[in-house]
């Protein structure tokens, strides 16, 4: 347990800029940008106009302040609070895919896989603490450095618009900053199991691939997919490519960016509207994949991967 | 005391050649065995088939273990230096010696710290700011707090200046080597390890050519040094290798009596180094 811990610390210390400082760095710099577009607005007298400037966060502002209901200026600070992770968990994405796709690689190519061999650690620990780091370590990041930053902007709006005659604390007391926060460490376990089939293949190709291991990752697949539409095209019905693309392509490559387990089936069965956004983000919403075959199926099968790419950890040299 | 590595029969083939074509060795406790042989000799596989990182036919024993089925358990007991540059570039002196105190059971991070304390490492520095001296530095000093019986060391001062290599040999004999320590050590500078040690194999073509303790060596092996009038006469002994030098003729002898040549000549022991070219004549040819 204690070997592991420090494996996983190893994994930290190696990709520090991935893990910390880029999530750090997205939320300083939404903040920012956030923090240009309301200094323009102020001086120009309009938010709307720099909506483009930074998405929607503008405009979300310029109705909070034109709206009275509390509701939806609530849902609308809740939404600015959402939006910063949204971008973490896209850099995240970027971040875990390539961290995977070096994992068992990079370190063959550069050779210091033979001092890492030359120590008491098993193959196995040595590639699970890697989908610990990409799975837990690195989502946990990226959840606290979005809310922080999700705050940061919440307070920032909060202060604006108590410029403009409406009470600061009692908007605060409009937005749900909690259950925005339950809900992004409620789903770091979901996004571990989720992005298992990814981990997988990602790390199977790292530890498999003699050069270019995304080009193994992203080709081969594709070709699958090609074949598989040719012979859909030839013959008519065998196969539907469709369900390869959604279930096989996207799961073995995408399932690393956090939120693709939430589909348009998710949005409408929690209302569809705007108001209803949380409740489309919120836990049970997003635990319901859970349900379908697929996501353990998935689970399974990256598990099966994560074997294949320990056992040629075990006998791939630096040759 | 049983041996710490015994190998019988061992073979390994890449694609097209025989890395390893059936070759048996054992190697005895406290002792320093110099594997020597030229490049693609089959020096590294035998090393990685030692260390467990590499698949073989054949029977292997390492320390009592089957180093394909048990190597996290034989990773305890084995260090090695395999090349210089296979620390990772981005570890910091401090994070490599946290690792290693807290992953190594037998590492003993005084020591290390006592060996660091020698150089001129600073606990922020990173591998990639080190030159490839100070990562050799680091790397020792990782391994000397181990207390492992079974050292091995693949090239550990290839492209080291003088003065790097020197003190990398030195550090190991004087505070790590003992007699329940075992160390294996491959290279090409030969004339560096010669007088360290206490036994020598010789590897060509994958076969251990060569295998014997450096008092055999001596006793075996006669250098005889003579005048180029009576160079036919020494000829006709059959010797095994024979070079000009100053207008004088050097002829090596394998087991020839010692007494004999006496009388043709100055008799000394052989170099390694030359023993080492007269063996692996016409090899790239």
């Amino acid at each position: 347990m204690k070997t592991f811990y420090w494996l996983v610390k190893r994994e930290f210390w190696e990709h520090r800029g991935g893990f910390l400082w880029a999530p750090v760095i997205t939320g300083g710099v939404f903040l920012l940008l956030n923090l240009m577009g309301i200094v323009a607005g102020e001086v120009l007298g309009n938010f709307n106009a720099h909506s483009d400037f930074i998405g929607n966060n503008m405009g979300l502002l310029n109705r909070a302040l034109s709206d009275n209901d509390a509701t939806r200026i609530g849902v609308g600070l809740d939404f600015v609070m959402l939006s910063t992770s949204m971008f973490t968990s896209i850099v995240l994405g970027f971040v875990v895919f390539f961290y995977f796709l070096g994992a068992l690689y990079d370190d063959r190519r550069d050779r210091s896989l033979l001092f890492w061999k030359s120590l008491p650690l098993s193959d196995t620990a040595t590639v699970l603490s890697k989908v610990v780091a990409g799975t837990v370590l690195a989502p946990a990041i990226a959840v606290v450095c979005g809310v922080l930053t999700g705050i940061g902007m919440l307070l920032l709006f909060a202060i604006t618009l108590s410029f403009h005659g409406v009470s600061l604390w009692h908007l605060l007391t409009y937005a749900h900053p909690f259950r925005v926060t339950a809900n992004l460490i409620g789903a770091i376990p979901l996004y571990a199991l989720w992005a298992l089939p990814s981990a997988g293949w990602l790390l199977l190709c790292s530890a498999w691939a003699r050069s270019k291991p995304f080009l193994w990752a992203a080709v081969l697949p594709v070709a699958v997919g090609m074949v598989l539409a040719w012979f859909k095209l030839m013959s008519g019905r065998i196969f539907d490519g469709g369900w390869y693309w959604h279930d096989v392509f996207a799961r073995a490559l995408l399932s690393v960016f956090p939120g693709t387990w939430l589909g348009q089936r998710n949005f409408v069965e929690a209302g569809g509207g705007p108001e209803h956004t949380l409740d489309f983000l919120n836990l049970g919403n997003a635990y319901s994949v859970m349900a379908t075959p697929s996501f353990w199926i998935g689970a399974v099968a990256g598990l099966a991967l994560l074997a294949a790419a320990i056992w040629l950890r075990r006998w791939r040299d630096d040759t | 005391m049983n041996a710490v590595v015994s190998a019988r029969g061992l073979s390994k083939r890449y694609k097209n050649a025989a890395a390893l074509d059936s070759a048996s060795f054992e190697i005895q406790p406290g002792r320093i065995v110099g594997l020597i042989g030229p490049n693609g000799a089959g020096k590294t596989t035998a090393l990685k088939a030692i260390l467990g990182l590499t698949d073989f036919q054949g029977e292997l024993n390492v320390l009592g273990l089957d180093p394909r089925k048990q190597r996290g358990k034989l990773m305890e007991q084995v260090c090695f230096i395999a090349d210089v540059a296979v620390l990772p570039r981005w570890i910091r002196v401090s994070e490599a010696v946290d690792f290693v105190a807290n992953t190594h059971p037998r590492f003993d991070r005084k020591k290390c710290e006592a060996f660091l304390a020698r150089t001129k490492l600073t606990p922020n520095l990173r591998v990639k700011q080190m030159s490839k001296g100070m990562i050799v530095q680091l790397h020792l000093a990782l391994v000397m707090a181990i207390d492992a019986r079974l050292l091995v060391l693949d090239e550990p001062t290839l492209g080291l200046d003088i003065l790097y290599r020197k003190q990398f040999y030195q550090s190991l004999l004087e505070d790590y080597f003992d007699e329940n320590k075992t160390i294996i050590v491959t290279t090409h500078q030969v004339e560096e390890v010669e007088h360290i040690l206490t036994d020598l194999m010789f590897i060509r073509d994958g076969k251990i050519v060569l295998d014997a303790d450096m008092d055999a060596v001596g006793e075996r092996f006669t250098e005889v040094m003579v005048s180029a009038e009576r160079a036919a006469e020494v000829r006709a002994l059959k010797p095994m290798d024979e070079r000009q030098v100053f207008g004088k003729s050097i002829f090596l002898f394998d087991g020839a009596a010692r007494a004999q040549l006496e009388a043709l000549g100055e008799v000394r022991r052989p170099s390694v180094s030359d023993l080492f070219v007269a063996t692996m004549k016409g090899t790239y040819a």
